[in-house]
């Protein structure tokens, strides 16, 4: 297989998903992911022509919850999870730009 | 004192009904030789001692006032990432160190309602991501069969503790072959019910389209009793099955004969590099069934072979977005930053694993604007063809015959520099994940080096009694599943 | 010089008044303690999976239903994925390509011209945290996070802030008509997001959309629309262009300013929802849902002309707010007489509820109290001004009016003895006005009258005097 045609921009990609990565992981996980990539290439050779995906099942209108009052947490254990908390909410660095 | 520590679900609960042990006794036993076990197989993350004996002892007085259940005693261990209530959670990961569940799974207050024994929390690869526990961040452990080898995973821990009678039975979950696969490495019975068998409420997600909560044990009729006890519909899942549950107990004690029965076998589950030791124990198993009643007949999945490729997309895709509320805020470690953003990024990349990024990126890639149609829709539609296959075979047999795992359990450290290596063990599993269907392993041989081989038997969906039955009545007529690891005597 | 068109679309997000959230049986309060309604579904709590609340689709529904949109039989759910502080799960579940309503249109008044502006869709989707600057960090509160939201999304259909005002309006008339939301735009219950574009006069394709997000007051949507286009024009007049980007509004300045550019553009990598699925809606329950719809505000002005003889005044003043309209219609099985009500209503009640500052549910006057009032006017017990001390006496503290005319003594007097005596006394007292009027000035008899009033302290039946004076003179 040709594994040069996959490639991604791992750095882009990890920035989307919050991950921050050093350039050796960078690099290693480039090759191993483009490795992944072309492998699955294969899904190329499947004839598709007439496939459409299904619905297996729908859930029906009976099968959603009335507008009833379910069990809330206490307000003390929301706040011994966070790892910062203050006046009552969980504490975050300064958000800036919307 | 009689061994009850190796006792299968149904023996002890024979025991106890009779008055012959207590549940004290049995956790007494099942802490001795996990303590004593330091760490060799090393399947327990954490075992809180004092509930354990308080639940015992609650137990014994239910039954000495006169009540039973169906797991009244029983210790059952729990994956380590299925909400318990009070405990941590920590899906093997250092993202979720200081996490404490608010909340008991379903599966958790089925088996409190049931009266089973809490017993611990077993390892596994890191949120379910991984066929071999090594990518596990709390701890290491190995296959009770032979130690330097790996348990399978990602339900690693769950198969171990089974297996070296550290515990009595466990819950796994299955989204490529976890539950199916440690099950084979380890010599248990490891069922993956069919999706929306079992509720997922509390069962932290991999890829909530594919995850299903299963039993591991030490016998056919165990994992029927077990899978009894956690199924049913829940009004917190809604993507759980609203049929009623059936007694798969009953179902299995009423097989007599293989007789009438129609046995796929699929011809692209003998997959080229197979362990030819494993093929003819599969086979053998085959010609068992057969000489049971069962009538045999070839049959093809032919897109079978692109089941890797389309678990690999969808369940990555799933997982990155399941997997992007570990960012540090609202519970477990943060690594700070001058912004969230930079938070984010440090705490995920101090707090996850190699395997987990990868599969997030990946995941995050096959959604990303310009890739979503050559990707994720793309193995969509074949998945689409995958369970077509499945629909289409289910019109000729009841249920499909195959081998679980191409190799018996393999050295550790063995693929762990070489993620598609791994992800290519998942082949014979995969697929019934995609498809929705139920399966389960069970031991039916062992290879020249004393390791334990597994075989799958597929049933259609909500066919859970077939194959349960199926596996029971070839458990009865083998002793498989008998044998105890070397290292135990 | 070149004339330049503005286009405008809307996203208006509505948070539907449903007792508990999208997804979970949190209850949506406003103004609660931070984080005392949450849960591990709405927190994103590991394992924590999300079920739809059925009033929600319900509302959602029936705000597409009035809004003249199809309802899709099937619809899905969708992640749309970003990472922000407020969004817990660092996905919103939403609805992306079939989302629970489609197609629509609101038929608007625009300066006494009527326009028609479509609708796009409407989907349901589950609302943000509250985020809360401090010094130095932010601190979040997730009571609101997963609390219901429908977006209803408008073509590029409009040119103007008045046209923009004028589909806001509407829309949220019909929201509080049709019990979906109330609209508070304080409590952040209606926000917009504006696109606008501006292009050459004649040019068929439309020029590049600026987007300024999340307002929840009319007027600063007003001013923002008003400003960027503005800008936009004065930009392309200057031969420059216009970027693809997301603008806000700084209220105070009176001007937008650049939040992103498009090469910034999030991508949101929406995917079907696992852990949803689609939706089927029967005909039954969508019939039912069709029974219980509310009259409209357009569908009651014409009912106010057309069946009570209004002006089309007072029943568009009447109907611009869904409480007031409610108790007007609670008025009316007590009384046929529509247009002194509405008098009641628009004047007196008005006054009362602007200086008093509450709102109409807050008033103690029953409507059926009312009803009496202008009965009891329009029989002549009382006069018209006795009747507004009577309203006010009412508004405060209710009761009826028969007990409060008692009680005040306002009770007008046509008793013809009494009436008889002050009559006489003013002919008799006022000779000059008597000879003139004799005399052929009928106007003279109205001082007469006024003598009439002040000797009975204002309780004398106008109409029972006049009637009297009149009898006496010409006699």
């Amino acid at each position: 297989m040709e594994s040069e045609k996959h490639t991604m921009d791992v750095g882009y990609v990890a920035k989307l998903a919050a991950i921050e990565l050093t350039d050796q992981e960078k690099e290693l996980f480039q090759s191993q992911l483009d490795q992944v990539l072309s492998y699955v290439e294969q899904l190329n050779e499947v004839n598709l022509g007439e496939v459409e995906v299904r619905n297996e099942s729908a859930a029906s209108h009976d099968q959603l919850r009335s507008d009833d009052e379910g069990i809330s947490l206490s307000h003390e254990v929301i706040m011994a999870n966070a790892p910062s908390a203050s006046s009552g909410c969980v504490r975050v660095p300064k958000i800036i730009d919307q | 004192m009689s061994d009850l520590k190796s006792m299968t679900i149904g023996a002890l609960k024979a025991a106890l009904q009779e008055g012959e042990a207590s549940a004290q006794e049995v956790v007494e036993q099942l802490l001795t030789v996990v303590e004593e076990d330091a760490g060799r197989v090393g399947a327990f993350l954490s075992l809180d001692k004092d509930s354990v004996r308080e639940q015992a002892s609650v137990c014994d007085e239910v039954r000495g006032a006169g009540n039973d259940k169906k797991l009244l005693g029983i210790p059952i261990s729990i994956k380590d990432l299925i909400n318990v209530k009070g405990d941590p959670c920590t899906c093997s990961s250092h993202i979720l160190e200081g996490y404490v569940a608010p909340y008991d799974a379903t599966v958790i207050r089925k088996l409190r309602e049931a009266g089973a024994i809490l017993f611990g929390r077993v390892n596994m690869d890191e949120f379910a991501m991984g066929s071999s526990t090594e990518n596990a961040a709390l701890g290491v452990t190995s296959n009770p069969w032979r130690l330097d080898h790996v348990p399978g995973g990602s339900s690693g821990g769950s198969a171990a503790a089974v297996s070296a009678d550290h515990t009595i039975a466990s819950l796994g979950s299955d989204t490529g072959g976890s539950i199916r696969q440690p099950a084979a490495f380890c010599g248990c019975v490891g069922l993956k019910p069919t999706y929306g068998r079992v509720s997922r409420y509390g069962l932290t997600a991999f890829a909530s389209s594919l995850d299903q909560i299963g039993p591991i044990t030490k016998n056919v009729w165990d994992a029927a009793l077990l899978l009894e006890v956690i199924s049913g519909e829940d009004e917190r899942d809604a993507t759980s099955l609203r049929e009623p549950v059936p007694s798969y107990t009953k179902a299995l004690e009423q097989t007599t004969s293989l007789e009438g029965v129609t046995l796929g076998l699929p011809r692209e589950y003998f997959v080229e590099g197979m362990d030819p030791e494993v093929e003819e124990a599969v086979r053998n198993a085959v010609e068992q069934c057969r000489a049971l009643g069962a009538e045999i007949v070839d049959v093809s999945l032919p897109h079978a072979k692109y089941a890797i490729s389309v678990y690999y997309i969808i369940a990555t895709a799933e997982a990155s977005a399941n997997l992007a509320r570990f960012d540090g805020i609202r519970y477990g470690m943060r690594v700070d930053g001058a912004d969230p953003a930079a938070l984010y990024a440090k705490t995920r990349a101090s707090g996850l694993g190699d395997e987990v990024k990868r599969r997030i990126i990946l995941g995050t890639y096959v959604l990303s604007s310009g890739y979503y149609d050559a990707y994720y829709k793309k193995a969509q539609r074949v998945q689409q063809c995958i369970r077509n296959d499945f629909e289409s075979v289910f019109k000729e047999c009841d249920a499909l015959i195959a081998p679980v795992t191409p190799t018996p359990a393999y050295r550790k450290g063995e693929k762990t520099d070489d993620p598609l290596k791994m992800y290519l063990d998942d082949i014979l599993t995969t697929s019934v994940n995609l498809a929705g269907n139920c399966a389960l392993s069970l031991p039916c041989g062992f290879s020249s080096d004393g390791l334990p081989i597994g075989l799958q038997l597929i049933g259609n969906h909500l066919d859970e009694e077939n194959i349960l039955s199926i596996a029971h009545l070839y458990e009865q007529h083998t002793d498989w599943h008998k044998r105890k690891p070397e290292f135990l005597s | 010089m070149k004339q330049y068109e503005a286009t405008i679309g809307l996203e208006t997000h509505v948070m539907q008044q449903t007792r508990t959230k999208m997804f979970c049986g949190c209850l949506r309060v406003y103004g609660a303690d931070a984080n005392t309604h949450v849960c591990p579904v709405c927190v994103g709590y590991p394992g924590a999976m999300p079920v739809l609340n059925r009033k929600a689709i319900e509302l959602c529904c029936k705000a597409g239903m009035l809004l003249g949109c199809s309802i899709n039989r099937l619809s899905r759910w969708d992640r749309k994925n970003y990472f922000y502080p407020d969004m817990a799960k660092n996905y919103q579940i939403t609805q992306a390509d079939d989302p629970l309503c489609l197609g629509g249109k609101l038929e608007v008044e625009v300066d006494g011209v009527t326009k028609v502006f479509d609708i796009e869709r409407i989907h349901q989707e589950e609302n943000a945290a509250k985020n809360i600057h401090a010094a130095g960090a932010s601190l979040v509160d997730y009571n609101r996070a997963g609390t219901a939201l429908m977006e209803i999304v408008s073509t590029p259909c409009m040119h103007s802030a008045e046209d923009a005002l004028a589909y806001m309006t509407a829309i949220k008339q019909i929201m509080q008509y049709g019990g979906i939301s109330a609209c508070d735009q304080e409590k952040g219950e209606m926000r917009s997001d504006v696109n606008i574009s501006v292009r050459p006069v004649g040019q068929s394709e439309l020029g590049a959309k600026v987007e300024i997000k999340n307002m929840n007051s009319f007027a600063f949507i007003k001013e923002a629309i008003e400003y960027e286009v503005d800008r936009q024009i004065s930009v392309l007049e200057q031969g420059g262009t216009i970027d693809q980007e997301t603008r806000g509004y700084d209220a105070e300045r009176g001007e937008t300013f650049v939040q992103r550019s498009k090469e910034d553009a999030h991508d949101y990598r929406y995917f079907p929802e696992p852990d949803l699925l689609p939706l089927t809606l029967t005909e039954e329950e969508m019939e039912a849902w069709r029974s219980e719809l509310p009259e409209l505000p357009a569908q009651r002005r014409a009912r106010y002309v057309e069946e009570l003889g209004l002006p089309a005044y007072d029943a568009a003043v009447l109907t611009a707010d869904k409480a007031t309209s409610d108790w007007f219609e609670a008025v009316l099985p007590y009384s046929s007489k529509a247009k002194p009500i509405s008098n009641f209503m628009m004047g007196e009640m008005q006054r009362l509820l602007t200086e008093k500052e509450i709102t109409i549910e807050a008033c103690k006057m029953m409507p059926e109290a009312l009803a009496k009032l202008v009965d009891l006017i329009d029989q002549g017990v009382i006069s018209n001004s006795a009747g507004k001390q009577v309203f006010e006496i009412l508004f405060d503290e209710g009761g009826t009016p028969e007990s409060i005319i008692e009680a005040k003594g306002l009770a007008q007097v046509s008793d013809d003895c009494a009436l008889e005596q002050w009559a006489d006394t003013a002919i008799a007292e006022n000779p000059k006005p008597v000879e003139e009027y004799k005399a052929g000035n009928p106007a003279s008899i109205n001082f007469l009258m006024g003598q009439v009033m002040k000797a009975s302290r204002g309780k004398a039946n106008p109409g029972a005097v006049m009637q009297l004076l009149k009898q006496k003179l010409d006699g």
